[in-house]
């Protein structure tokens, strides 16, 4: 067993020795020189994700997001086929567009005019007669990039010979599954995100989506905000939730085994603070049925997947990480509701998000203090240890045969660094 | 009423609302408000239909109460520290007035001061107000902040 007393941070020399099984060195929040490692070594050789199909529904949709600090397009064409585009125009490099999203017949640059195509082909360019013989358009499209999907959710990789999405993924896919049921039949919509930023690095808030540890002490005001029985519900880490590794960095955290499956014991009794929305949907004439599914589904799943590097199904949206410099981290927390069901879930879908989450929910305000303690804590001193050895000594194993800790366990973020720490590892590339 | 007046009086009721906040003075704001009122903030500044959009804040008397007793019971790390605002408001214009409603939209800041300095959030506020015998209620309080529609920070008061 590693003894946890210092160790010495001389003998360490590059990031990925920074990592060891129990905890990684402080350095890893605050060298600006890794974080430009990360950006190369980890974002721009992974898959990255950039959307839900649900946000470009039409022909012409798009949505601007990043990889790594790479600015893109993710964009619907005419045919009804997604690109992802590299968002920088080919003539002298001015980006195309700057919404966050948006729908159009086509990219025009700005500076001179070129027109793109929503597949990122150059179609026409103002004065042409001074590129005769010199300018193929069909050379100088929008750099268009690999991307591939998996329920709906859409990730790119600016690596062409990294493995499909589909092996990446792996084990993380049947917990996307359950994830997705929670809109209550209906096919998962985004309804709108909350977008802020922190003082702090990116992986703060990586680790935080699998940190259990941390919900009764830093979220009190928000279980003094709800009800009895639904404090009770979040009352978790007595109970039999658990973390499990899922490989390549992913993990899932389950807080809440009951909300696991989200089509199963529909026969349960409805929750107190959802008997409003049962008693609204039944007054429009809805079936028991349906009402029984859509109040199962409202508040979500009772578990958080965490994906490597950027997202996570976090209990009832996608979190979003998009690290803008290695003290300043942005993240989106998307709303997600169903596509055609009644208002009234996704309202009550909103309200909630609203409650907990964004800049003036009642939760994320103090994850954000939390955080931000970290990035400030770790300028203490030069021999700085993080710990992340919690539940190392109780593990076993899933029935899937993964590595299985405590729900407050931090089993999922040795997952994380393990994978950070192997692509890290990695020779340079170029 | 003349429309002197009924600006005065508006502009009574703008600062007292703002200097409630700034004061902390909870109770006495909560009861400036019509039960049916709703205090929002929303994402993007051209939404109207609050309810089928996602908000930064959508309070009812209930979230109002609730995000009253979070502000002020110290469970909340992220409102310890922060100590003291100042609001300013101006530019206050009055765009519809009857006996029943008054729809009055200004320029408002708000200054924060917290560890990492002074942070300033510039919005636009709108106001509905339901004029009672010698001041009004809110009926609706719409606050466009600045970057809410792109990224702000944590929030750890009401705007
Ligand atoms: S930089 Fe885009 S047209 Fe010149
Ligand atoms: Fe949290």
């Amino acid at each position: 067993m590693t003894k946890t007393t210092s160790i010495p941070v001389k003998s360490i020399t590059s990031a990925a020795d920074m990592v060891m099984e129990d905890r990684v060195h402080k350095s890893l929040y605050s060298d600006p020189e890794i974080f430009e490692e990360e950006l190369d070594k980890v974002f721009n050789h992974t898959w990255v994700w950039l959307a839900h199909e649900s946000e470009i529904p039409d022909s012409g949709s798009y949505k601007t997001a990043k990889i790594g600090r790479q600015p893109v397009i993710v964009v619907r064409d005419r045919k009804g086929n997604i690109h992802v585009l590299q968002n920088r125009c080919r003539h002298r490099g001015a980006t195309v567009c700057e919404k966050k999203h948006g729908k159009t017949k086509a990219f025009t640059c700005p500076y001179h005019g070129w027109g793109y195509g929503l597949d990122g082909s150059l179609r026409a360019l103002p004065k042409p007669e001074e590129y005769e013989n010199i300018l193929d358009k069909a050379e100088f499209g929008l750099n268009s990039l690999r991307f591939e999907t998996y329920q709906g959710m859409i990730f790119a990789t600016l690596d062409d010979s990294i493995e499909s999405l589909d092996s990446f993924l792996g084990g993380a896919k049947k917990w996307m599954d359950l994830f997705m049921k929670q809109s209550g039949g209906y096919p998962v919509q985004v309804l709108g995100d909350h977008r802020f930023r922190f003082p702090g690095n990116w992986k703060i808030q990586l680790e935080n989506t699998t940190d259990a540890y941390h919900f009764p002490i830093v979220h009190k005001s928000f279980i003094s905000s709800i009800d009895d029985q639904t404090a009770e519900v979040f009352d978790f880490l007595d109970g039999d939730g658990f973390v499990e590794d899922l490989g390549n960095g992913h993990s899932v955290m389950v807080m809440i085994p009951d909300l696991v499956d989200l089509e199963a014991n529909l026969d349960d009794p409805i929750p107190e603070r959802f008997q409003p929305l049962a008693d609204e949907l039944a007054k429009e004439g809805k079936s028991e049925a349906e009402i029984k599914r859509l109040v199962r589904a409202v508040g979500g799943s009772g578990f958080n997947l965490n994906l490597f590097p950027n997202v996570s199904c976090s209990m009832a949206f996608f979190r979003n990480l998009v690290p803008i410099s290695v003290d300043e981290t942005e993240i989106h927390h998307v709303a997600i509701g169903g596509k055609g069901a009644p208002a009234a879930f996704n309202q009550k879908r909103m309200r909630l998000h609203e409650h907990f989450q964004g800049p003036m929910g009642f939760g994320t305000p103090d994850d954000g203090e939390a955080w931000e303690r970290v990035q400030h804590g770790s300028k203490a001193g030069t021999d700085g240890w993080i710990m992340v050895n919690r539940g190392m000594s109780r593990l076993s194993t899933s029935e899937d045969g993964n590595v299985k800790g405590a729900v407050c366990s931090e089993t999922g973020m040795r997952a994380a660094y393990q994978q950070y720490k192997k692509m890290m590892a990695a020779e340079e590339k170029e | 009423m003349s429309e002197n007046q009924l600006y005065t009086r508006v502009s009574e009721f703008l600062s007292l609302e703002a200097d409630l906040l700034d004061h902390k003075a909870y109770d006495e704001w909560l009861a400036l408000w019509e039960k049916s009122g709703l205090y929002i903030v929303p994402v993007e500044h051209d939404v109207t239909d609050f309810a089928n959009h996602l908000n930064v804040a959508y309070d009812d008397d209930e979230m109002r109460q609730l995000r009253i007793a979070r502000l002020s019971n110290g469970e909340a790390v992220s409102t310890v520290g922060a100590e003291n605002t100042v609001r300013t408001l101006s530019r206050i214009r009055i765009l519809e007035a009857s006996d029943e409603l008054v729809t009055v939209r200004c320029a408002y800041c708000l200054y924060e001061n917290n560890k990492n300095g002074v942070r300033a959030f510039p919005a636009n506020v709108e106001f509905i107000l339901k004029p009672t015998e010698d001041s009004f209620l809110i009926q609706q309080k719409v606050a466009r902040v600045m970057k809410s529609n792109e990224h702000l920070t944590t929030v750890s008061y009401l705007f």
